[in-house]
């Protein structure tokens, strides 16, 4: 198989343009011949249903949850970045292309990234326009922050809850369509395969998940917009019905997998604090402005930290990383984090936390300064945890939070698969090895309301004329079959063990081998453990209830079952990127200092793994990466 | 911490439910109520019975999933907390606890704590958006907007749309719901061409489904998101004024 990135030709600030000059368009009166599916209602996937609707496209729009507006886009907190140079501060386009190429350090695609911050000023635009309520000046213009370490103040926000307010402008506009008759919406259906006929995406198959019904829809299209897989690990702060079965089940079909091992774990979450917890929250990155990090010099100090004097207290960070301090990156707070808690000087529960504490900042500007930033996030600490971070430090540790990894696309975000397209967090494609905070909003609505909408018509006109496949078409069928005998399964298997228990058995595994750090023998280890965990999955599982009926325990078993599979990728992937790179830390290779050692001679490219078949071993296919214009070196915050 | 939970069950839409008891020896005060549901579930599973069916996602009380009547009252006993984001520490050691799913004829049961709110959607389609396509919008900056205006606009956009309001209303009402979102948009400059419009298509929807408000602000009180009743106010004021 030949990997071809289909980058357009010349200087990278030209390519987007002359692309979509070069690119053929669909005659206005023809769009409505078109059917494109469209499987996810988050920012990515709501902005693209809505944008291809407006454009004239006949949509179908799937989400697992009861509305649309629910998707997990909704929960993310801090912003989103453009490169509107407001605050006059030397941002511009090229420096967000460049920060992000090397935030990714050097492992993302140039013409990408070069094109997601091209975009990223029209979106702002737009989610104005649709009544988004960014945050303003007193002025009346729009404010900015600068967000996760960046130098500029490049991110726009709506107090901490700019996901759910560029959602809500998303599913606007969603309705919009749905009232003109351009959408049909499909809630509450969960796609459980793609239909691949003579090469190319025809159509999925659904369980209607109040019904049960199995079926099948077809199209000239398929995009899948199903966000993230950080839900391997079972604890993560995604929602709890994040799944991978879309790309997982395309994956199986032909499309190739890239850098599934590039998973991004969040400095500042709640630690965990008991075995029935369900899902880790996550706390503000912006926290980090104001609170300072340490944990106590002597290992398994169980004093409370208000007694711990300053003398022995280790703010690690600060001595670290003098410049940065405790604005560093989050793979790099993440770590740092991860190896004083291993040597035994973590806090809380289980030894795993450490602290932020907001004592210094609460005397240099005073309470009311501090309520006045923090205020909602002080209050939402205090109710998970029972603690006022007022007057005791703050606990966190990291955990799971998003995956740059995704299903591989090209420059126009299809797949290997003709005609399936992968947008928002679904595909690997801007990230590289690390994503910057308030880039993914960013991303998913690059991708769907700018991106996709033009590059999907140069599909679509060059198939203009063929018949499309009816929905009872044999291929159809067969993938039906197949999903009904999956699902029998999994409810005939006469186990005693939850399917909770053992995702959460997955997770351990995954999260102590293939976490914030990595080596050779723990990954070589933990695929074995894989295996066989998912040899017992299928005999020692229980699912109650019928296929016929609202069923949550089948929903997570397939989701768990999939899970297994990608895991074993996941760790596999790890195991063959012989070197350090954002998140990606191999023991192995670091700097004496203990910073992560790229080894660009040798893997300088994207893993894009093929399907073995089930048992079988993937194959992995390299697409090279080049860098003209953002010089590979190595990533220093000290 | 011991408790005894007595939860609705209902396996359909259309079969008759009923209240189940379960005894819990062995919740945490830690735990966020869901996840008492979720070791009760375990238990179930376990002991080879039906789980108990509630809707849920985020669980950080912002995509307005979750969301149950928590003896009587809708996201239970803490003020502005969604259901996920109420912990057990805010129950006494030995408490007995009603479990139900929301009520509201407009909202059916579709499976145990389970309801179906579809009507919500169908009242942000009838016109609760700005027409404006993708590609089309002007600089973002070129319209100021007083920054009290943005702050209250964000006030209302704040709605969560989980469906607390209306299971607490005695009418079934959607008011604060719907008004929630003609005063977000009716706020802003950007919203001014179809406020008119807008608000008539809204509230019509609105009243094809629910029940009329008597203004008993039941809805504010248990609102996650502290929506006021201002904005009930606010929508009334426009739609009258569009009628004449
Ligand atoms: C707590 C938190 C905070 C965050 N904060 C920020 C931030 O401040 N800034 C930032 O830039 N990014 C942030 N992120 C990351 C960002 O929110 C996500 O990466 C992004 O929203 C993903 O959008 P998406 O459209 O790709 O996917 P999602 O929003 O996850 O949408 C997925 C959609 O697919 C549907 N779906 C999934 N599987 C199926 C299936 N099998 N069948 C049918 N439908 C399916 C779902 O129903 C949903 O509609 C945050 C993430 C988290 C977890
Ligand atoms: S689960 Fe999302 S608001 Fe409660």
């Amino acid at each position: 198989m030949i990997l071809d990135p289909k980058i357009p030709s010349g200087p990278v600030e030209g390519k987007w343009d002359r692309h979509r000059f070069e690119m053929k368009l669909v005659n206005p009166a023809n769009k409505r011949r078109f059917d494109v599916i469209v499987v996810g209602s988050g920012l990515a996937g709501g902005s693209a249903a809505a944008t291809l609707a407006e454009l004239g496209y006949q949509v179908q729009c799937f989400c697992y949850q009861d509305s649309a507006r629910r998707a997990h886009s909704i929960a993310a907190q801090g912003g989103i970045n453009a490169a509107k140079n407001y605050q006059n501060d030397g941002d511009s386009i090229w420096r967000l292309f460049y920060d992000t190429v090397k935030g990714g350090d050097f492992r993302s695609r140039e013409a990408n990234v070069h094109r997601l911050a091209q975009v990223s000023v029209n979106i702002i635009d737009q989610c104005v326009a649709q009544g988004v309520p960014f945050a303003r000046e007193y002025g009346g213009m729009l404010d900015n922050r600068s967000f996760g370490g960046a130098q500029v103040s490049r991110t726009f926000y709506a107090r901490g809850q700019t996901g759910q307010q560029l959602m809500l402008g998303t599913y606007q506009a969603l309705s919009r369509q749905v009232a003109a008759g351009k959408v049909q919406m499909v809630p509450r259906t969960e796609m459980l395969d793609l239909v691949v006929i003579g090469g190319r995406a025809r159509g999925i198959v659904t369980r209607d998940m109040v019904s049960g019904e199995i079926r099948s829809w077809s199209a000239d299209a398929v995009v899948l917009a199903t966000g993230g897989y950080s839900n391997v690990f079972f604890l993560s702060t995604n929602a709890t019905g994040c799944n991978a079965t879309a790309i997982w089940r395309a994956h199986r079909r032909g499309a190739l997998f890239a850098n599934p091992c590039y998973t991004q774990i969040h400095p500042t979450c709640i630690p965990q604090h008991g075995d029935y917890q369900s899902k880790l929250t996550l706390m503000s990155e912006s926290l980090r402005n104001d609170g300072r990090i340490w944990v106590p010099i002597k290992q398994g100090d169980a004093r409370i930290a208000t007694e711990i004097p300053e003398t022995e207290r280790d703010y690690y960070l600060e001595r670290r990383y003098p410049a940065c301090g405790n604005l560093v990156p989050r793979d790099i707070a993440s770590r740092a984090a991860k190896i004083v808690c291993d040597d035994g000087k973590g806090v809380g529960h289980g030894g795993r936390g450490v602290y932020l504490d907001f004592s210094d900042a609460i005397q240099r500007l005073g309470r009311p300064a501090i309520e006045q930033k923090y205020g909602n996030l002080f209050e939402m600490y205090e109710r998970i945890t029972g603690e006022n971070p007022y007057e005791v430090p703050m606990r966190i540790y990291p955990a799971p939070h998003y995956t740059m990894g995704g299903l591989w696309v090209d420059y126009n975000l299809m797949s290997t698969i003709e005609g399936l397209y992968v947008i928002g967090e679904a595909n690997f494609s801007d990230h590289g090895a690390n994503r910057l905070g308030a880039s993914a909003l960013m991303q998913g609505l690059a991708d769907g309301y700018f991106v996709l909408p033009y590059t999907i018509g140069d599909y679509l006109a060059r198939h203009m004329g063929e018949e499309r496949i009816a929905a009872d078409h044999a291929g159809c069928r067969e993938v039906e079959q197949e999903v009904s005998e999956r699902i029998q399964r999994l409810l005939s298997t006469t186990g005693k063990r939850t399917v909770d228990s053992l995702h959460r058995e997955l997770g351990h595994i995954c999260w102590e081998q293939c976490g914030m750090s990595r080596n050779a023998h723990g990954l070589q280890e933990a695929i074995g453990q894989i295996q066989a965990l998912r040899e017992e999955y299928w005999d020692s599982v229980t699912v109650p209830g019928s296929g016929e009926e609202l069923n949550q325990s089948l929903e997570k078993a397939g989701r768990v079952a999939d899970y297994f599979e990608l895991a074993e990728l996941m760790c596999r992937d790890a195991l063959h990127r012989e070197e350090s790179c954002g998140t990606h830390f191999r023991e192995e290779y670091q700097t004496p200092e203990g910073e992560a050692l790229r080894d660009d001679k040798h893997y300088s490219y994207v893993a894009a793994w093929e399907f073995g078949g089930s048992g079988g071993e993937p194959v992995l296919h390299k697409e090279p990466l080049e860098f003209d214009n953002v010089p590979p070196t190595q990533r220093s915050y000290k | 911490m011991r408790l005894t939970l007595h939860v609705w069950r209902q396996k359909n839409h259309d079969a008759q439910g009923r209240f189940v008891t379960y005894s819990m020896a062995d919740a945490s005060p830690a735990m966020s109520f869901l996840e008492l549901l979720d070791v009760l579930n375990e238990q179930l599973t376990e002991r080879g019975e039906e789980p108990i069916a509630f809707e849920h996602d985020c669980r950080e009380g912002i995509c307005g999933s979750c969301g149950v009547m928590i003896n009587g009252r809708a996201h239970g006993p803490e003020k502005g907390t969604a259901t996920c984001q109420l912990h057990m520490r805010k129950f006494k050691d030995g408490e007995v606890i009603r479990v139900e799913p929301w009520r509201s004829k407009a909202f059916p049961v579709i499976k145990d704590l389970v309801v179906d709110r579809a009507p919500f959607d169908k009242i942000v389609q009838a016109g609760g958006f700005i027409s404006v396509n993708a590609g089309g919008a002007p600089e973002a900056n070129l319209i100021p907007i007083p920054k009290p205006t943005a702050e209250k606009a964000m006030d209302a956009a704040e709605c969560i749309g989980c469906g607390a309001c209306v299971a607490q209303c005695p009418n079934g009402a959607a008011q604060l719901f719907t008004a929630a979102k003609v005063s977000h948009l009716a706020l802003l400059p950007q919203g001014q061409p179809e406020r008119t419009r807008r608000v008539q298509k809204m509230v019509d929807e609105m009243e094809s489904y629910f029940g009329s408000c008597t203004n008993f602000q039941e809805c504010e009180a248990v609102c996650p998101k502290g929506i006021s009743i201002e904005f009930i106010a606010r929508m009334n004021r426009d739609y009258l004024r569009g009628s004449i």
